[in-house]
């Protein structure tokens, strides 16, 4: 038992407040995940999670709550994204680019402004990779209600957002309004990524949200088995991820511990290559709705 | 502003706007903006690497940046296009960040390539960025028309015996290769709003492909020039320049293509030809 979890891993308070937070947003961003895959809207899921840490670094800047800083960079990218094209399949892909540029530009501002006032200099690090060993229980709370807000809006929605992705022009003329479901979409995925950015870090947070969902589609028949399947392969991965990282303190080269981001992405791209190089011998109907969907113009 | 040091700043940015601007503009024609995003800023982890094992940055930023070209287009071939890139790019990402936990004083180095030193660029800098800028540049003019018709009718392009694949790697490549000099240089961020807001731009400007390439050109020249002074001025990062510059032209070409398309719509019964313009 020993090998495989070091001495003093139960007691300890960060790794309880971590993996309790880890698991919340494995499960909601696996969930948000399946349909942003779906919907094919990695690059958004993506850029939303890069621009809500560039409100972190604003609002640490004016010394309010990095809190609300992330919450209103995320939702307010995703009003911008939506009002310029991000709701056309072809516009799309642009539209995120565009705003994520500008989103890039003033966090250079805004680190280049908090670096020369503060000289933190591995400031840019932290909110790039996030640090989920540093986490304050006080925050916890505050990220169940959002996470379970996020949860409850993809939820009351599931079976429009299905038909709006698989077929906008049916679910436009059974008169499911296309455009405001879609728009609410964006606005939970905003909610759920600001706040796994803000707790994980940019890169976990993309990884969390789009590799479980990707596999589960990969093996699920249902989007409801999906949903449950990618929720599952993301709290494994956490959980794997930072019983690991906790391990690796003693390991070379360094003595200080291996990231828990880099144990996360690996198991998380490890679990989608098997799936994929799986299904490379038999072709699986599955995934000719995704291949369709993938060959559409983007 | 035009003496010693800045003369160099000036070249290494006038070739960078330029790659930019001509793989930019298919980067969006061929809706791979995220590949844009991810290839720059994944190579990243290259240079860690390098700085780890003590070797030049370069060598670890072309590395990476070839495999990241390689795994989203390996990925790409069973998968979305933008789950293939999603991966790829956390998992370079992810290797990153463990061999910046491995370092231990790299966290300066980490902000100055995703924000660059395009103001302390020396003469040794500027020769490797204008080789490998004319190379990308040729790679494209080589296969401008096959690469043109892949993007704009894929179909089209299937059936002359263009493979769409071998296309995409090909593109993929000559981004990783012109990313990996222009990011030490310019930075990760500012290659990527480089390479789109200016593009887009132009190709809500005009329906032609060879006048909108030029225009992406035009656009990104004159961004990054205005950047330069602005910020040679305030002392702020060119980045936040670039950013914001792009973004505001890509919205006057929006707000043009909109006046335009009301007024052709206004004049004649037939619906406006949406050619390559976005809609």
């Amino acid at each position: 038992m020993h090998y495989i979890f070091e001495p003093g891993f139960f007691a300890s308070g960060p790794v309880h407040v971590a993996l309790a937070v880890g698991t919340v947003v494995a499960i909601t961003s696996a969930v948000v995940g399946v349909f942003t895959v779906t919907r094919g809207q990695s690059f958004a899921g993506h850029s939303l999670a890069d621009i809500a840490t560039t409100g972190g670094s604003g609002a640490f800047l004016v010394g309010i709550n990095q809190f609300w800083g992330y919450l209103a960079f995320g939702a307010g990218a995703a009003a911008f994204m939506e009002m310029i094209g991000i709701q056309r399949r072809r516009g799309r892909d642009v539209a995120t680019g565009v705003v994520l540029g500008a989103a890039l530009g003033l966090a250079a501002l805004f680190l280049y402004l908090g670096t020369q006032y503060s000289t933190t200099t591995g400031a840019s690090f932290t909110i790039l990779f996030g640090s989920i060993f540093v986490l304050t229980p006080s925050t916890v709370p505050a990220l169940i209600a959002s996470a379970l807000l996020a949860l409850a809006t993809v939820a009351a929605l599931a079976r429009v957002l299905l038909l709006t992705s698989l077929s906008p022009d049916i679910a436009a003329a059974r008169g499911v309004p296309v455009r405001a479901v879609g728009a609410a979409f964006l606005m939970a995925l905003a909610v759920s990524v600001a706040l796994s950015a803000m707790i994980i870090g940019a890169v976990l947070s993309t990884a969390l949200l789009i590799g479980p969902a990707a596999t589960a589609l990969r093996l699920a028949k249902s989007p409801v088995q999906a949903a449950i399947t990618a929720a599952v392969l993301g709290v494994l991965a956490i959980w794997i991820g930072i019983v690991l990282a906790y391990d690796s303190f003693y390991w070379p080269p360094a003595g200080r511990g291996w990231p828990v981001s880099f144990f996360v992405v690996t198991l998380i791209v490890g679990g989608y290559l098997i799936t994929y190089l799986r299904r490379d011998r038999q072709s699986a109907p599955q995934e000719n709705v995704d291949a369709e969907q993938a060959c559409s113009p983007a | 502003m035009f003496t010693g040091v800045m003369v160099n700043t000036w070249i290494a940015a006038t070739a960078v706007a330029i790659i930019a601007g001509v793989t930019g503009f298919f980067a969006v024609l061929r809706g791979s903006t995220f590949a844009a995003h991810a290839i720059p800023n994944g190579a990243f982890a290259g240079a860690a690497g390098a700085s780890l094992l003590g070797l030049n940055p370069f060598a670890g930023l072309a590395v990476f940046s070839v495999a990241g070209a390689l795994g989203i287009a390996g990925l790409s071939r069973r998968s979305r296009p933008d789950v293939a890139t999603a991966l790829t790019f956390v998992m370079m990402l992810g290797i990153g960040a463990l061999f910046v936990s491995w370092s231990s004083q790299y966290a300066q180095e980490a902000y100055s390539l995703l924000f660059g030193e395009v103001f302390g660029v020396s003469t040794d800098e500027v020769l490797p960025i204008l080789v490998l800028g004319a190379l990308s540049i040729a790679a494209i003019v080589v296969m401008f028309r096959p690469l043109m018709l892949s993007s704009a009718l894929p179909e089209v392009a299937a059936a002359r015996g263009v493979p769409p694949r071998r296309m995409d790697l090909a593109f993929l490549l000559v981004m990783a290769l012109a990313t990996s000099m222009t990011v030490p240089v310019v930075g990760a961020l500012l290659m990527f709003s480089l390479m789109i807001g200016p593009a887009a731009a132009a190709r809500s400007l005009t329906a032609r492909p060879v006048l909108a390439m030029t225009l992406s050109v035009v656009i990104a020249l004159v961004t990054v020039w205005t950047g330069i002074v602005a910020s040679y001025q305030s002392n702020w990062p060119l980045g936040f320049f670039v950013g914001i510059l792009g973004a505001a032209f890509f919205l006057a070409g929006r707000a043009y293509a909109a006046i335009r398309r009301d007024r052709t719509e206004r004049s004649s019964d037939r619906p406006a030809n949406p050619g390559l313009v976005p809609g």
